[in-house]
């Protein structure tokens, strides 16, 4: 297993004038979970998108060792397909080797067994939700990277989220996850390092 | 070799830019008027008429300038679209965003005079020649960059979008032109007499490269003054600038 | 290989799904040849079919990552799609196939509308066959430039325009010199070499620039 996951080394970020954060250092090694804290618009959406490498930070460079499997504000799953559908979709760009049964089951661990095969334009957006987290357990990729992964789950929906990332990090995996509230109870899923931003 | 890197470090500063151009603006601004002037009262006022054409050979002292100046600009913000892909440039995106309008503007002054020239020596204001679609092209070009520019909106963000497009354009150009050109000698229209290029006599060619040599003096002059604009714009919040103004 | 049919599946049963929106292209194109029959009468030259098969292209192709930037599908492809290349082909083959291809294949219908004269139409098809996917590329980086700012439209058709000359110069009087019989191997050749030009450079053109769309 390799030492680490992912190095950010001295990234930089700002909008227009604004610097949103400079000299930002981060090692994730297995079994972490980091948590980025910090008000609206302090950078923790750009900094988890120079993460995992959709927006390129102004310096400083970021090194993934695996790519990271990111979950956003947009869920990233096509309406005119059934969740499933869009699993299958995910696995294959992202050279994932899944077939349907290994899909119907993470679709069942996140608790859309029965509504696996409705369009997703039907589901409710905590359904939606738990598709976009369903995309986690596709492929064991070691790296979580989560922002404001709660919006629009229910209590249990969070549990659940608390339970996969308590499962994910004990078993060599790490994620780093911005959000505003605690996830949940289970020992595994708090936070093994804070990132405070805009301070 | 280090003094290569130096200079290039050093325009790429807006401040270490900013302070040194205004020399530059007012020297150009002075050598290109002056070399316009005189080149532009030599060809309206002492070249003979043309055999063919007759007077309306003057107009030209004009149009071919601001018609070789355009294809210019447009080269020149690609250029400055690669370095700004490259190297992150802030200067090189602020070259664009300063020229492009610039560009358009004279692209559109060539066109014009091709259009009063050709309505006495064509007979039409318009003619499918390979060189007015291209110019014409051109313009569209340069309006792409200016639209596209405000319709992404925030400047951090339609830097690189605006660059990349110039650069689509560059190779797109010399494509444009020759598939203009190939469509343009295919119909001839019979109304053509006298193509714009035949080999021009040397008593029209000094004037003409007074004049081409003044307009890419004066429109470098135009374009640094307009990017010295954009610095004011971008790094309206930065100490140095304040500093500067509160000095002069 | 294997990102190109997981991409190009997925979009065709998307546009399966939503059917309607699949048949824009070619219902415009019909629709405006009616309208230009009715407008400029019925001996036109088979130009003016290329010039409404340029137009289905360019309102079509405007929005071909438009729902995908909605809904972050279009992320989760460049985070995961290594290499981007073939996912981008991938999707655009499928978008052609929905878009370019009816219409070159209904083209003869409205060359008859239009020129009424069948002779040439064999040759109109395969200019069609050959330039729109060009166009598809072409348009794809205007599309891809803009999709970030949620109205494309005008703007694409500005961008992307100018970059559509070459292609429509060849192919319309290919079209047009397929009429009176005379040769048209050179415009042939040269639209085949402006495809091969665009298969080539577009997408990576396209990839950079859905890249930068999604900067934040």
């Amino acid at each position: 297993m390799q030492d680490h996951l992912l190095v950010a080394e001295a990234i930089r970020c700002s909008v227009g004038d604004r610097v949103l954060f400079s000299e930002l250092s981060l090692v994730v090694r297995p079994g972490d979970r980091v948590e980025i804290r910090g008000p609206n618009g302090s950078g923790k959406s750009t900094l988890l998108r120079c993460l995992v490498g959709l927006h390129e930070p102004d310096s400083g460079a970021v090194d993934r060792t695996a790519d990271g499997v990111y979950v956003g504000h947009r869920s990233g799953i096509c309406g005119r397909m059934t969740p499933i559908e869009n699993l299958r979709w995910f696995a294959g760009i992202a050279n994932a080797s899944a077939n349907d049964e290994s899909l119907a089951t993470a679709l069942i661990r996140v608790g859309l067994g029965p509504a696996r095969h409705e369009l997703c334009d039907s589901l409710s957006a905590g359904q939606q939700r738990r598709v976009s987290l369903a995309r986690l357990l596709v492929g064991p990729t070691p790296l979580w990277i989560l922002d404001e992964p709660l919006t629009a789950l229910d209590d249990d929906g969070r549990d659940l989220l608390g339970d996969l990332l308590a499962a994910h990090c004990s078993t060599g995996g790490a994620a780093v996850c911005a959000t505003h509230q605690v996830l949940s109870a289970a020992p595994g899923a708090r936070a093994t390092r804070t990132v405070a931003l805009g301070t | 070799m280090g003094w290569i890197k130096r200079t290039f470090h050093r325009t790429g500063s807006p401040r270490w830019f900013f302070a040194g151009s205004r020399a530059w603006v007012i020297g150009l601004y002075a050598v290109g008027a002056s070399l316009i002037a005189v080149g532009s009262v030599w060809g309206l006022g002492f070249v003979p008429p043309e055999r063919l054409q007759g007077n309306s050979v003057r107009i030209l002292f004009i149009h071919a300038p601001a018609a070789h100046l355009a294809e210019a600009i447009y080269v020149a913000i690609a250029i400055a679209g690669f370095v700004f892909l490259v190297w992150r440039m802030k200067m090189a995106d602020m070259l664009i965003e300063a020229a492009a309008p610039i560009g358009f503007v004279v692209t559109v002054l060539a066109l014009a005079t091709g259009i009063i020239w050709g309505i006495p020596t064509w007979g039409t204001g318009w003619v499918w020649d390979a060189r007015t679609v291209s110019t014409l092209l051109l313009a569209f070009l340069f309006f792409g960059l200016v639209a596209l520019r405000q319709a992404i909106g925030r400047p951090d963000r339609a830097s690189r979008a605006v660059a990349l497009l110039a650069l689509v354009g560059v190779v797109n150009i010399p494509i444009i032109k020759y598939s203009v050109e190939w469509f343009t000698t295919l119909h001839q229209p019979p109304s053509i007499v006298i193509g714009e290029k035949p080999a021009i006599a040397p008593v029209f060619l000094m004037p003409l490269a007074v004049n081409v040599l003044g307009f890419y003096c004066f429109v470098a002059g135009v374009v640094i003054a307009a990017l010295r604009a954009r610095i004011v714009e971008r790094e309206g919040g930065a100490q140095w600038l304040h500093d500067w103004i509160s000095k002069s | 290989m294997r990102l190109f049919v997981a991409q190009f599946r997925r979009d065709l049963l998307v546009a399966v799904r939503s059917r309607s929106d699949a048949a824009n292209p070619l219902v415009f194109f019909v629709l405006a040849t009616v309208l230009l029959g009715l407008g400029g009468g019925a001996n036109l030259a088979p130009g003016a079919i290329w010039v409404l098969a340029l137009f289905a292209n360019v309102l079509a192709v405007e929005g071909v990552f438009r729902r995908d930037h909605d809904d972050g599908t279009l992320e989760q492809l460049l985070i995961h799609a290594q290499p981007l290349f073939p996912a981008v082909m991938g999707k655009l083959a499928a978008h052609w196939a929905l878009s370019g291809a009816p219409v070159a294949v209904l083209s003869p219908v409205a060359a008859i509308m239009l020129t009424g004269t069948t002779s040439g139409i064999g040759v109109l098809v395969l200019t069609l066959c050959i330039g729109t996917p060009a166009l598809t590329l072409l348009g794809a980086i205007g599309s891809a430039l803009t999709v970030a700012t949620g109205r494309g439209g005008l703007l694409v058709a500005i961008l992307v325009l100018p970059f559509y000359v070459p292609v429509l110069i060849f192919g319309a009087s290919a079209s047009t010199a397929a009429v009176s019989g005379d040769p048209v191997a050179f415009q042939l050749l040269a639209l085949s070499a402006l495809l091969a030009g665009c298969l080539t450079a577009a997408p990576f053109a396209v990839g950079k620039a859905l890249a930068i769309s999604q900067e934040y």
